[in-house]
């Protein structure tokens, strides 16, 4: 949306200054467009391609396969070829809608798990002394400095039937059998939350740390008490910040693979899990395309309708 | 001392003269520190109802304080603070019975410029009809009805400063907080702003407690007016009084401009105080009840406006009268402003109104002049 609106200030912006080279505004706006062009919509064309094409026990596994030496006439009989057979196999069996299903519910619920923690984090940061806040700004960030994988991994140790975890309530008395956590949602939904947690902190951060303190003496001030004025003042305020956090986590944890598959179990139902067996396992490309672009469709489409109709609430109010 | 006749501006409302009158703001004693600083000390004042009362000093004085603490947000270390004869110590600010109109607004940015003004009604749970009728009014009097559905960032600067008052106003607090309330006005809008603060104010007969460094503005709304430095009140005291008899160098200095000269009192005879500068040597006379004891320091103060400027020497030889030359002249339109050096070393200011187009008397650089005024126009500081 932003970059459409960009474009046309830039077109009039143009307009003003007629007379003078426009290319080098052009080519400034050009390079997000390239850059979306390249890594956004041509990998996405060739795995869109990939899914209308027949699984073969071929290399590249699949058929048809472009050369450059088809020549057009080539190209034309091949792309003749193509056919959503395999969305209709996607629609036909319940193990796919199942899988997006469970991995949209455990997004959700991690999604609001991360919230309901990190909100507190975020409120606590935003409310320190302002010479601690970079301090605790680097804690949030400092875990991204170890490899994604060796931390989920980690957590196997902490969460194993003879791991860490158990290891500290059994001695202290608080249970005497083991938990079983590893290979289970719950391992999952900690694996999830503690991950994403830094992609909800820091857009909440920032919006509460801009938040003028007056304001909550004004609702004070005006008779509301100060839990009151939390959920009249503050929390509407930082609501930007909680559509950003929350779609930061939701969209990666709808697709995640790393962890239901190092932390979950066999109960664990994720697309991300479906989309690596069709790849690696089956070798079923076309297919496992087709996950991904149904995936990314139903991940797309409402984001898009919810920033229309921001957008729409946006304009209303100015 | 005897007293010029400086009335209160309103006249007849005096209250503060009026031993049997019940304060209806007052603090006792009250002493605030913000760690190892003393942000008020040893405070004790009384507010009357109707009032409207000025804080006025510079930043850091403490008047800043002394709001917050009446508006809850502060709580004193020691002392007592009373509203209407209620200790309001342990009273939340969520529950007290004023209201604050802050220097920067506070608008609920995310609140139409209509649900800004209900907000404390609200609270209160007031019935719907009840808040829409009371925002209705509030509009109207701030005269913003056709922005009533706008949020904050759509309006003026002026604009905000009518909602926050408007937003302030709409419970009828029995105490009104105005802290800098027209500080982010330009000019013009300000001053009209002051009169129209003054109009409510009489409209609504709440207390208004004022805080500003502007002394225009204290002196154009307020009753009377404190005096602030280093978190104690120097003088409290109508308007015209605070300017007319300054107690210290310091109020005299802060309200408005006026000529300081170091002075040693050389004779003191019921009533007319006789003092040399100490640097120019000029001989000073000034008619005033105060007691000072001879060859003791004293300041001797006049204001520009009560200096009169001739090319002649006066006549009448009751008057002061030193002579000097003009070093410098400040047009400012209404008035000019001479700087006169005195033959005696001395700088002293003199201002003359441009009231005639034409002067007959010019006055330019470099020019011998004689500066005159009554004893009775100077002023002994003491302190």
């Amino acid at each position: 949306m932003s970059s459409t609106r960009g474009s046309l200030a830039g077109r009039s912006r143009a307009a003003k200054t007629a007379g003078r080279p426009a290319w080098g505004r052009l080519l400034l706006i050009g390079i997000p467009y390239l850059w979306l062009l390249i890594l956004f919509l041509i990998p996405f064309l060739i795995v869109f391609k990939i899914s209308l094409s027949q699984t073969e026990f071929a290399r590249p596994p699949y058929l048809p396969a472009f050369a450059i030496t088809d020549g057009l006439a080539g190209i034309w009989e091949k792309i003749k070829q193509f056919s959503f057979s395999n969305y209709v196999w996607l629609a036909g069996d319940p193990l796919y809608y199942r899988a997006y299903l469970s991995s949209i519910w455990v997004a959700l619920v991690s999604t609001a798990m991360t919230l309901a923690l990190g909100y507190p984090i975020a409120y606590g940061m935003a409310r320190a002394p302002r010479q601690w806040r970079p301090m605790l700004l680097m804690l949030v960030i400092l875990p991204f400095w170890t490899s994604f994988l060796i931390r989920v991994y980690a957590w196997i140790g902490i969460l194993k039937k003879a791991g860490l975890l158990n290891q500290l309530l059994m001695s202290m008395g608080v249970i005497d059998q083991p938990l079983i956590i590893h290979n289970t949602n719950t391992a999952v939904y900690i694996g999830i939350v503690y991950s994403y947690l830094p992609f909800m902190v820091l857009p909440l951060y920032s919006a509460l740390e801009k938040m003028d303190e007056s304001l909550l003496e004004a609702a004070e001030d005006l008779g509301c008490p100060p839990f009151k004025a939390f959920w009249k003042v503050t929390f509407p305020l930082s609501l930007p910040g909680v559509v950003a956090g929350c779609f930061l986590v939701f969209i990666p944890a709808v697709g995640e693979f790393v962890i239901p598959d190092l932390l979950g179990g066999s109960e664990t139902l994720m697309i991300g899990k479906t989309l690596w067996a069709e790849f690696f396992s089956n070798r079923d490309w076309p297919v496992a395309s087709a996950v991904a672009v149904v995936l990314l469709l139903l991940l797309v489409v409402p984001i898009v309708l919810f920033r229309n109709h921001q957008e729409k609430m946006a304009e209303k109010g100015g | 001392m005897a007293k010029i006749p400086l009335g209160p501006i309103r006249s007849g409302f005096a209250p503060w003269d009026d031993p049997a009158a019940k304060p209806f703001i007052e603090f006792r004693n009250v002493t605030k520190k913000f760690g190892e600083f003393t942000a008020v000390d040893d405070l004790s004042i009384r507010i009357y109802e109707r009032e409207f009362f000025a804080l006025l000093g510079p930043s850091g004085c403490g008047k800043t304080t002394i709001m917050r603490m009446l508006a809850g947000f502060e709580q004193p270390t020691s002392g007592e603070l009373l509203l209407d004869g209620a200790e309001l110590s342990g009273i939340p600010a969520y529950r007290r019975p004023v209201n604050m109109m802050f220097q920067s607004y506070a608008l609920f940015p995310h609140l139409t410029v209509e649900k800004n003004i209900a907000f404390g009604l609200k609270q209160d749970g007031m019935p719907k009809a009840e808040i829409a009728e009371r925002v209705g009014e509030m509009l109207a009097m701030v005269k913003l009805e056709p922005f009533a559905r706008r949020k904050p960032h759509q309006l003026s600067g002026g604009q905000k400063q009518r909602v926050a008052l408007a937003r302030s106003l709409a419970k009828r607090p029995k105490v009104l907080l105005l802290d800098e309330p027209l500080g982010a006005l330009d000019r013009k809008l300000r001053e009209e702003t002051q009169f129209e603060l003054m109009d409510l104010q009489q409209e609504l007969g709440m207390t208004f407690l004022i805080v500003t460094h502007d002394q225009e503005e204290a002196m154009t709304v307020a009753d009377r007016i404190a005096v602030m430095d280093h978190g104690q009140m120097i003088q409290v005291a109508p308007p015209a009084e605070i300017y007319e008899q300054p107690i210290s160098r310091y109020v005299a200095d802060f309200i408005g401009d006026i000529n300081v000269i170091e002075s040693t009192v050389t004779g003191n005879d019921g009533g007319l105080v006789r003092l040399k500068a100490k640097a120019a040597k000029a001989d000073l006379t000034v008619r005033q009840d105060i007691e000072v004891a001879a060859d003791s320091t004293a300041w001797f103060a006049i204001r520009p406006e009560k200096v009169n400027i001739s090319s002649a020497a006066p006549e009448d030889v009751s008057v002061n009268a030193v002579p000097g030359e003009v070093w410098d002249i400040g047009y400012l339109g209404d008035v000019s402003i001479y700087h006169v050096r005195l033959d005696t070393g001395e700088t002293i200011r003199a201002t003359r109104t441009n009231r005639e187009r034409i002067v007959e008397d010019p006055i330019s650089w470099e020019d011998k002049v004689w500066l005159s005024w009554r004893p009775d126009h100077g002023l002994v500081l003491t302190q």
